[in-house]
């Protein structure tokens, strides 16, 4: 279901090129000023592929939300991030079981459903103190060590990969496998060979431990997941399904999170005022953790969606297997999200509507854990090291343009 | 207030939980559940906040 489709501006000899996705950012802190402008002249814009072929941009909050709860726009797209790969991998026209990011209702939830009551509010409260005991140990190595200290390597990824691992039952020895894969799934550069071999590899891996938690089960979400699969054999569950459930659940819950992290605490560390009234306010975490989500929206080129029939989004008239990018971090700075001064951080603002999670059916199932690790470890952080600050400046920083999701490679510290 | 909750189009997200807790739970298989259809005055805000956040769409508040 690759776009194949040819618009009349792509003809040669039109009026002018097409633009392509915005990129480039002023302040690493904020989306690309073009988006803005987007919003204003043009809210569902032409956009060209860095490999070719067009797609649709949508910038308003409102036609993001619209187009995300939408069941015409399908998750199915064959092509992995074609709006910025230049060298996007082809995706099987039938996803594989347990696909979630790429399957549609109602066979995302006979998928969803089994993982759900791992993430629950409840659950997730259940397991604070062990986060926090991950954090205070990890705190407690930084300061041995003293500094400089990277903090994504000392900090962002140990917490978030300890967290993972041990809700789903994976060896913490393994994290510099599963790690490196995740860099190079999520690389924007990575060729299709490259991400073909990665997802494989991870595959594999996943496979092995299906098997080992099968053979000796633990008190984990892998072994719960493999017994609910044997014991119901015409379920949707089978050793596929459990595999690539349990890849995208390693990948997708350490990575978003460590970044956030990472890109959360320079941005408090640059707003000086908005950390003082953390500070001063440990009650905050949670409005703090919720607008930093909003302000940075990592998923920083947003979500892919495929037209399974002629349609009209924000008054543009889109064709049936069109690809169609909805881009989160524009939508959380939409005026039309409903809140003052989008632009502005203010982390005692109340809770808003965003997108930065996504929307629809679809929307982040890990989004209670990710909250919970990000309020433990910017405030026990911030709380351990007073005198935190960055260990360089904003243009030697290691910001990841280069990554699906955004952040910090590197972010040196010290107190 | 009235408030009705689609669970077939429950995704678990978890939002109305957080917004209005005295409205809202989950199961243990995460899908939420109404514990008060025709909460007080009081709470109207926060149930409106949780209807509008939640990305299933699956909350709808009437007014009696």
């Amino acid at each position: 279901m690759a776009d194949t489709s040819v618009h009349p501006t792509d003809q040669p000899g039109a009026q002018q090129p097409l633009p392509g996705l915005p990129r480039h950012r002023t302040c690493p802190f904020d989306p690309a000023p073009e988006y803005a402008r987007l919003r204003e002249d043009a809210p569902v814009s032409r956009i060209a592929f860095p490999g070719g072929g067009s797609g649709w941009l949508v910038t308003r909050y409102e036609d993001v939300r619209a187009m995300l709860a939408d069941p015409r726009f399908s998750s199915r797209v064959g092509l992995t991030a074609p709006h910025v790969r230049p060298n996007p991998a082809t995706l099987p026209e039938v996803p594989l079981p347990g696909a979630l990011l790429r399957l549609d209702e109602p066979e995302h939830a006979r998928y969803r459903r089994p993982v759900m009551r791992a993430f629950t509010v409840k659950r997730v409260q259940q397991l604070r103190p062990r986060i926090q005991q991950i954090v205070e140990e990890r705190l407690d190595a930084m300061e041995r060590a003293g500094g400089p200290v990277d903090l994504v390597a000392e900090l962002a990824l140990p917490v978030t990969s300890l967290v993972i691992c041990e809700l789903l039952g994976v060896s913490y020895d393994d994290r510099g496998t599963f790690q490196g894969l995740a860099g190079r799934i999520l690389a924007v550069d990575a060729s299709p060979e490259q991400s073909q071999q990665a997802r494989q590899a991870l595959g594999s891996f996943m496979a092995e431990l299906v098997a080992a938690k099968r053979r000796t089960p633990g008190d984990d979400l892998i072994s719960t997941l493999v017994a609910q699969a044997d014991a119901d054999p015409d379920g949707p569950l089978d050793d596929v399904a459990l595999t690539v459930l349990g890849s995208l659940l390693l990948i997708a819950g350490h990575e978003t999170t460590a970044n956030m992290i990472a890109l959360g605490t320079l941005t408090l560390l640059h707003h000086p005022d908005q950390l003082a009234a953390l500070r001063g306010d440990p009650a905050l975490a949670d409005r703090a953790v919720e607008e930093l989500l909003r302000y940075l929206t990592i998923i920083q080129f947003g979500l892919t969606r495929v037209a399974t029939e002629d349609l009209t989004l924000g008054g543009q008239g889109i064709r049936a297997g069109e690809i169609v990018v909805a881009s989160l971090p524009s939508a959380n700075r939409d005026p039309g999200l409903g809140i003052d001064d989008p632009d502005r951080l203010d982390v005692t603002r109340g809770p808003s509507a965003h997108v930065a999670f996504g929307y629809g059916p679809h929307q982040c199932l890990g989004q209670q854990l990710a909250r919970a690790e990000l309020q433990t470890t910017l405030t026990s952080l911030f709380a351990r090291f007073p005198g935190l600050r960055p260990a360089v400046s904003l243009d030697e920083a290691a910001f990841r343009d280069d990554m699906l999701i955004y952040g910090l490679h590197r972010l040196p510290v010290t107190w | 207030m009235r408030i009705t909750l689609d669970q077939d189009r429950c995704c678990g997200a978890g939002t109305c939980v957080l917004t209005a807790p005295d409205v809202f739970d989950q199961d243990d298989d995460g899908i939420a559940v109404l514990l008060d259809a025709q909460p007080p005055a009081h709470l109207a805000a926060a149930v409106r906040d949780a209807a509008a956040r939640c990305p299933a769409a699956a909350i709808r508040m009437e007014a009696e």
